[in-house]
């Protein structure tokens, strides 16, 4: 069976859409009839990456494959990049603007919650040119 | 329609004539007459701290019940976000919209959804319009009227942006009529209310001459039916999916989430009355002129506060903090970058501080002023109530204004009795004192 490909655009202009595509993703797995528990993990990673991509990365893709043993996700963005990403992945380090922080973002736990909720996750990134995301969640 | 209807109200047999509502009242609106609290409509601003503090439960809301439901052939529950945070344990705000329709509603329309477009529209706005600063919101009608009465000179900050129940209002009915091909009429638009101030708002609109809400239910009233029915909902049951909004929408329950959705960070959040009129006393000395945006919630922790709540409002908060958690920031956004014109307000707001002014003439309210000074000096100065003004200014007020007369302040009477020599018949004495202070005299 051929997997199921998903892809979203991410506006990083309207702050407002964020978190649009990981509901989307989240209702085509439980349409899907995955376990619960990894739609809600895939969920949260998924809305993790997705609002950091709009409030540090300027907007990006973010793409889907669905097979019925792993869900893997990879989220790009041509933003400014992460300089340090041991320190960006340090509970509580955050650089999210005071704008946002009102709404209750900016804790710096999105990418150790992306850690947490994943099986795999691979940053690539370079300062000036962007940022990838790579995440894979195992369906056992 | 009277004027000055409002849904805050006396009720004669439990009040006791004490005077923990007159202290309380931020406008000083209540006076004890004859044993008796009155609230002087003039100055109500439908707060809901009398209902709060009054510990015999006289004071109340008038509101509708869900018999009301009836007299329309097709009804719609629009849910104050507030109400989201009332339930212990709760993880998917569709049990509740789910549950709503048992209870006798055709349907179901968010105020969060409606709030989400207000949020939109007044980023619009701010950027647009160029308003005054700080532009002062609107959405809390006990606020506005606040404002009317207390500093109509600042009625040009408050933002001429429709409050979100009565956006959701609209657009819920228009989206009945389109579905069923009823006449409008036959539609009735029922807020699930966590105040009385709302209440007050729609049958004596703010901004516009006629409110789209037909009748409002409060929170506190229907919730032992609403629990009933969420708890019919088996966690198998197909919900279907009706909450359709976001962090921002359901952040407009509590203080600070209407000034978060501005995405503005030089907005000004504060709750609770006193704190609400110290924000205002700044903006009029001219100390918050550099702010943009000023949110203002008459009720202790927003709207989560309001008088008709079921739950502790920090307790609600912290519910509706989870609950919006990992939700997308917004689900709603006007179409355009354009302000829909009905969308804003249609009706200018008037300032109503008549009932403040000493008189009618500075000359007369000079005369009056002058008088209250000398009163003042004949009053003990301890605002302790018992005439049944807020203090001893309030009664002085209340004299020159012709109400009642110096005689109501007991301290002064006693010193006038001290004065005459010999009283010989206590009896005379006690028909003039009240009774807390008659043996604090017989002691003398
Ligand atoms: N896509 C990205 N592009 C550039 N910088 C990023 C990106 N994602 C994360 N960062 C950097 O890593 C920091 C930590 O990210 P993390 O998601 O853990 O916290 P946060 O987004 O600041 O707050 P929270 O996610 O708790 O709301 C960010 O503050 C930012 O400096
Ligand atoms: S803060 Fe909310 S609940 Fe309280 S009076 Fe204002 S609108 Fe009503
Ligand atoms: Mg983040």
């Amino acid at each position: 069976m051929d997997p199921i490909a998903l892809h979203y655009d991410v506006s990083g202009t309207d702050f407002t859409c964020a978190g649009e595509a990981s509901g989307k993703i989240k209702k085509a797995l439980k349409e899907l009839g995955f376990p619960t528990s990894i739609t809600r993990n895939v969920a949260i990673a998924v809305y993790e990456g997705e609002i950091n991509m709009v409030i540090h990365g300027g907007g990006g893709v973010i793409d889907a494959e669905i097979t019925p043993e792993c869900i893997s996700i990879t989220l790009t963005d041509q933003g400014p990049g992460i300089p340090d990403v041991s320190l960006a992945m340090q509970e509580g380090y955050s650089t999210a603007p005071d704008n946002v922080r009102q709404l209750g973002f900016g804790a710096g736990m999105g990418l150790p919650n992306i850690k947490k909720y994943t099986d795999e996750m691979v940053i690539e990134t370079e300062v000036g040119k962007g940022t990838t995301i790579k995440l894979k969640v195992f369906v056992k | 329609m009277d004027t000055y209807f409002h849904s805050v109200r006396l009720d004669k047999d439990k009040c006791r004539g004490c005077t923990n509502c007159i202290k309380r009242c931020p406008t000083q609106a209540i006076r004890v007459r004859n044993g008796k609290a009155r609230i002087i409509k003039e100055r109500c601003i439908d707060c809901g701290e009398c209902i709060r503090v009054c510990p015999h439960h006289a004071k109340y809301a008038s509101r509708d019940s869900l018999e009301q439901l009836d007299s329309y052939k097709y009804k719609i529950a629009l849910p104050a976000p507030a109400l989201y945070g009332q339930f212990n344990n709760l993880d998917d705000v569709n049990i509740i919209l789910n549950a709503l329709p048992s209870l006798g509603f055709d349907a179901v329309f968010e105020v969060s959804k409606a709030a989400e477009l207000i949020s939109d529209v007044t980023r619009l706005y701010l950027e647009k319009m160029n308003p005054p600063k700080p532009a002062i919101s609107s959405a809390c009608p006990a606020v506005v009227r606040l404002i009317r009465v207390c500093f109509p000179e600042l009625i040009d900050n408050i933002i001429l942006v429709n409050a979100p129940v009565e956006e959701a209002g609209r657009l819920a009915r228009n989206r009945a009529v389109a579905k069923t091909g009823l006449k409008p009429e036959e539609i009735g638009v029922f807020f699930i209310s966590p105040c009385p101030a709302k209440i007050t708002s729609f049958k004596q609109p703010i901004g516009t001459d006629k409110s789209n809400i037909d009748g409002a239910i409060a929170i506190n009233d229907i919730y032992p039916h609403l629990l009933k029915a969420m708890e019919k909902i088996d966690e198998h049951d197909e919900l279907v999916a009706l909450h359709e909004s976001g962090v921002i929408g359901i952040g407009w329950a509590t203080s600070g989430g209407e000034a978060s959705g501005t995405l503005n960070d030089n907005a000004l959040a504060a709750d609770g009355i006193e704190n609400c009129m110290k924000i205002l006393e700044e903006v009029e000395r001219g100390n918050l002129d550099s702010v943009d945006f000023i949110e203002l919630n008459a009720c202790q922790g927003g709207c989560v506060g309001g008088s008709l709540t079921a739950e502790n409002p920090f307790i609600a908060k912290s519910r509706l903090m989870k609950l919006r958690k990992y939700s997308p920031v917004s689900c709603n956004r006007l179409p355009t970058k354009e302000i829909p014109s009905e969308m804003l307000c249609s009706v200018p707001i008037e300032p109503c501080d008549d009932v403040m002014k000493l008189a009618d003439n500075v000359q007369e309210a000079m005369a009056r002023m002058s008088r209250m000074e000398e009163l003042l000096k004949t009053f003990p100065g301890l605002d302790c109530g018992t005439c049944g003004a807020p203090g001893c200014k309030a009664l002085a007020e209340d004299v020159v204004r012709g109400f009642t007369t110096e005689h109501d302040c007991v301290f002064r009477a006693r010193q006038e009795l001290q004065d005459i020599e010999n009283i010989e018949n206590p009896e005379q004495l006690e028909k003039i004192i009240p009774a807390p202070f008659r043996e604090t005299l017989k002691k003398d």
